[in-house]
């Protein structure tokens, strides 16, 4: 996942002129790009293995509430994808040389509400394409189009930091990201049960 | 099987009662309307256009309410009309977008923008053929039917919220002002003709829907035969 995810950025900043004005302005795409893709390559795995192995009968068995289930999975892959984007984005501001000058909290807010997002409803699909003839393929085709409001917010947002923009300028972004967060953690955690149940 | 029977009257009279209705609509569009002064005869597509909008929405809708039907009743029927809606509504959103293009060709000067309503409603279809695509790819019917319905609701609830993201997107980054056709002082002939338009899509939407319901009935029956063949042969 770290490496392909490097891998993207890398490839992506062959296609510029080094130092060109146009790589700059298409940072804040090929970084979340590069995050999105990363994403889905972690989500992808949340559930086969245990649907492999059989271990996902006695996940399942166990005395919760199945919603739980879908809370540690959705943390967990929330800190894997974090880690990812940790890593990744000291990269991305060294080769489209960005200059953040003390932006770094907006940055965090915008990266953390929007990854939350993407594992909300990735979580949930990923449970259920987990049992499609073609898990990979079926991943994207289902999230990418649900996942719209929290790519273009996340782009957008990224790109008034970038620009050195105020706090103002994100809110309408923050305010969107936080209310698709909270819808779809609401929605996935009522919905998960139908999702596992045998 | 009652079902069946009822089905086929409802097929029938709608189909009676959209031959009619679609001659009609014809006849209004093309001749009875008048041509509209600064956009021409282009603008006669805005009574295909519309209705097909807003069927596509009604399907969508209907959708959404029958997988939860499904997911709280269990009941098998609910998920076929679910599936026969979204093949339907992908259909009209399809030839809403189709429509819309040819129209803003000559009077935005492109065939596309990323406007808030044309992007919602591209995100719409392609919600929607991911939906298809799943059912097809389950395999299980059971679990397909199961999927789908969550698939479908979260769909349904994230539309509103891609319109406003759009929205928003637009409002940070003003584009040439793109003036609708539709909105105030609609001459009254053009009003009747659109509203006529409307209801007899409704009712090639309540058509198409009882053709589809027909053909998932026979399939339910069909299984059921083959059922009680392995049965009796056991």
């Amino acid at each position: 996942m770290l490496v392909f995810c490097l891998l993207v950025v890398v490839i992506f900043s062959f296609t510029f002129d080094p130092g060109s004005t146009y790589s700059k302005e298409a940072a804040p795409g090929i970084l979340w790009v590069a995050f999105t893709f990363s994403g889905m390559l972690g989500l992808n795995r949340t559930f086969s293995q245990e649907v492999d192995t059989g271990s996902i009968h006695g996940v399942l068995l166990a005395p919760l509430d199945r919603g739980v289930i879908y809370l540690g999975k959705m943390i967990g892959s929330f800190i894997f994808m974090f880690l990812v984007e940790f890593i990744t984005l000291p990269v991305i501001i060294i080769f489209f040389d960005l200059n953040l000058e003390g932006h770094y909290l907006q940055l965090f807010v915008i990266i953390f509400l929007a990854t939350i997002g993407f594992v909300a409803v990735g979580t949930l699909f990923s449970a259920m394409t987990v049992h499609t003839k073609t898990r990979e393929l079926m991943l994207p085709i289902l999230l990418f189009p649900v996942m719209i409001p929290v790519i273009l917010s996340a782009v957008n947002a990224t790109a008034s930091i970038l620009n050195l923009e105020e706090w103002s300028k994100i809110l309408g972004w923050i305010r969107i990201l936080s209310a698709f967060d909270i819808v779809f953690i609401t929605l996935s955690y009522l919905t998960f049960d139908f999702v596992v149940e045998e | 099987m009652k079902r069946a029977s009822v089905l086929r009257k409802m097929q029938l009279i709608l189909g009676v009662l959209l031959f009619v209705g679609m001659l009609f609509s014809l006849y209004n569009v093309f001749i009875m309307v008048p041509t509209e002064q600064k956009m021409g005869i282009v603008q006669r597509i805005f009574y295909f256009h519309v209705p097909s909008a807003m069927m596509s929405f009604m399907a969508f809708f209907t959708v959404a309410g029958f997988s939860i039907a499904f997911l709280v009743k269990r009941n098998a029927w609910h998920d076929r009309v679910a599936v026969a809606c979204a093949e339907i509504g992908v259909l009209f959103t399809t030839i809403a977008l189709i429509t819309g293009s040819i129209w803003a060709r000559p009077i935005w000067n492109t065939w596309w923008s990323w406007d808030a309503r044309l992007t919602t409603f591209l995100i719409l279809w392609f919600i929607y053929i991911a939906y298809l695509m799943l059912r097809d790819y389950v395999g299980e019917d059971q679990r397909g039917a199961r999927f789908a319905a969550v698939f479908a609701i979260i769909g349904t609830v994230d539309i509103p919220i891609v319109y406003f993201s759009i929205r928003w997107w637009r409002t940070l980054h003003p584009k040439p002002v793109l003036a609708g056709g539709e909105g105030s002082g609609l001459h009254p002939d053009m009003a009747f003709a659109l509203y006529f338009s409307m209801a007899v899509f409704f009712i090639l939407y309540l058509f198409l829907v009882a053709t589809r319901l027909r053909v998932e009935n026979s399939k339910m029956e069909l299984e059921e035969i083959k059922r009680l063949h392995v049965l009796s042969t056991k």
